[in-house]
């Protein structure tokens, strides 16, 4: 038996889920635990309205995106052209008017493509105690969590130096095997604080912090990213499910990364 | 249970009903209003069979807690016909062959109909995107692809 709780507010709804409910975001992920009698506990609460929590919008160098824009309303959003290949990637056209940023952060493995590329992009979470953190420290204790996301800010990447690659079995729709992004920041040609992370290559979307460092100061081209490619699994111990094993994950992410990097067979 | 009030629109018309505590939306258009053009496939967001409309948006019914429509315009394709006469797209879809089973034709259809009336004119490459979150296990898409061609007055292969 599922009671649902509305309230108006961002603290109000963390306050009932710092207790016991869930919160509902899109419904792509509770209401599938619901409809399979798989949610962790029996209750609910969603916002009366997310209007407010929806807004796309520069901020100096950086963009904030409210928790509840979905994936539609970033492929409608010019500010954020960068990602709408991104967005392409997350299920069909129906999906994507219900999946929100904020819900995608939360995704379990396979799924959570669109934190991947917030990872890459430096993304700052504003939470609902007024407080800030960066998407890296809260994934990494992401289960027990109790605070919900209001917004995200990431990077405006110039240029092309954002790059972004989702590998699947189906086309033109499926989960991700992995999927990949990358921040690519460039001086006189040469790669300066790149940002490097991998999804479906461990619980949670990761950044690779081997591959990045051996970027620094690289070209953009085969000799330039050698020393990443050979670190592309440095640290990480991908896992086992339907759409591949650990050791297949492990075995190619070094070729879709470079694929990544120069740019080659994309489908973006 | 709680039961919670709920008014919304339903292919034009009040609809006024009572909803259960975390029931979705296609539970409560099948059993609540006796609406049965939209099917239950997967209830986890990968079939499309549930697809119906919402401010002009395609969205799953499934994944839609009911409760959350309060106020809001729902279409299913039980209202594409008028009367006697049916649909554009549906027409197409009978012309096209473009049901065998018929399961996932419901939420083909609004998942066209949502394309098509932001797009009147769309390109094949647009339709297999407004489709691709529909499966079909019959037709191998192409008739499908075919009959939302026609609908929207544009060649198809084999008129083209």
């Amino acid at each position: 038996m599922v009671t649902v709780t509305t309230v108006d507010t961002l603290q109000e709804a963390a306050a009932s889920s710092a207790g016991q409910a869930v919160f509902l975001g899109g419904g792509t992920l509770v209401m599938r635990s619901v409809n399979y009698g798989e949610l962790s506990v029996p209750q609910i609460v969603r916002l009366r309205s997310v209007a407010a929590l929806r807004s796309i919008r520069a901020d100096g160098t950086r963009i904030v995106i409210g928790a509840a824009a979905t994936m539609g309303d970033i492929l409608r959003s010019s500010e954020v052209s960068f990602l709408h290949p991104v967005a392409r990637q997350i299920g069909g056209p129906a999906i994507r008017n219900m999946a929100t940023v904020g819900g995608n952060i939360f995704a379990p493995h396979p799924y959570g493509d669109f934190a991947v590329a917030l990872l890459a992009l430096d993304a700052k979470l504003r939470l609902s105690d007024g407080s800030e953190t960066d998407l890296e420290s809260l994934l990494a204790a992401r289960d027990n969590e109790k605070r919900l996301v209001e917004s995200v800010s990431i990077a405006r990447p110039a240029g092309d130096d954002f790059r972004f690659r989702k590998v699947s079995r189906v086309k033109p729709k499926g989960v991700s095997v992995m999927s990949l992004a990358a921040w690519l920041p460039r001086s006189a040609g040469r790669i300066s604080g790149a940002r490097i992370a991998f999804g479906a290559m461990a619980p949670t979307p990761v950044r690779v912090r081997a591959a990045e460092a051996a970027l620094e100061g690289a070209t953009l081209d085969e000799n330039g990213i050698a020393g990443a490619l050979a670190a592309a699994t440095q640290g990480l111990t991908p896992p086992d499910d339907g759409l591949a094993s650990g050791w297949y994950r492990s075995q190619v992410a070094p070729v879709h990364l470079k694929r990544l990097l120069l740019g080659e067979g994309s489908r973006t | 249970m709680t039961k919670k009030p709920v008014q919304f629109r339903l292919n034009g018309s009040p609809a006024a009903v009572f909803v259960d505590e975390g029931q979705n939306l296609l539970d409560l258009l099948r059993r609540g209003v006796g609406d049965l053009s939209p099917k239950y496939g997967c209830g986890q967001g990968t079939c499309g069979s549930c697809t119906v409309i919402i401010d002009g948006e395609p969205r799953l019914s499934c994944l839609t807690l009911a409760e959350t429509v309060e106020g809001q315009q729902v279409e299913t394709t039980n209202g594409l016909a008028d009367g006697p006469d049916l649909h554009a797209l549906q027409e197409a879809f009978m012309e096209n062959f473009a049901a065998q089973c018929g399961y996932c034709t419901p939420g083909m259809l609004m998942a066209a109909k949502a394309l098509l009336d932001r797009t009147p004119r769309p390109s094949r490459e647009e339709i297999v995107e407004a489709i691709s979150g529909n499966i079909c296990r019959c037709t191998g898409y192409e008739p499908i692809i075919d009959a939302i061609l026609a609908a929207s007055g544009q060649p198809t292969r084999r008129t083209g």
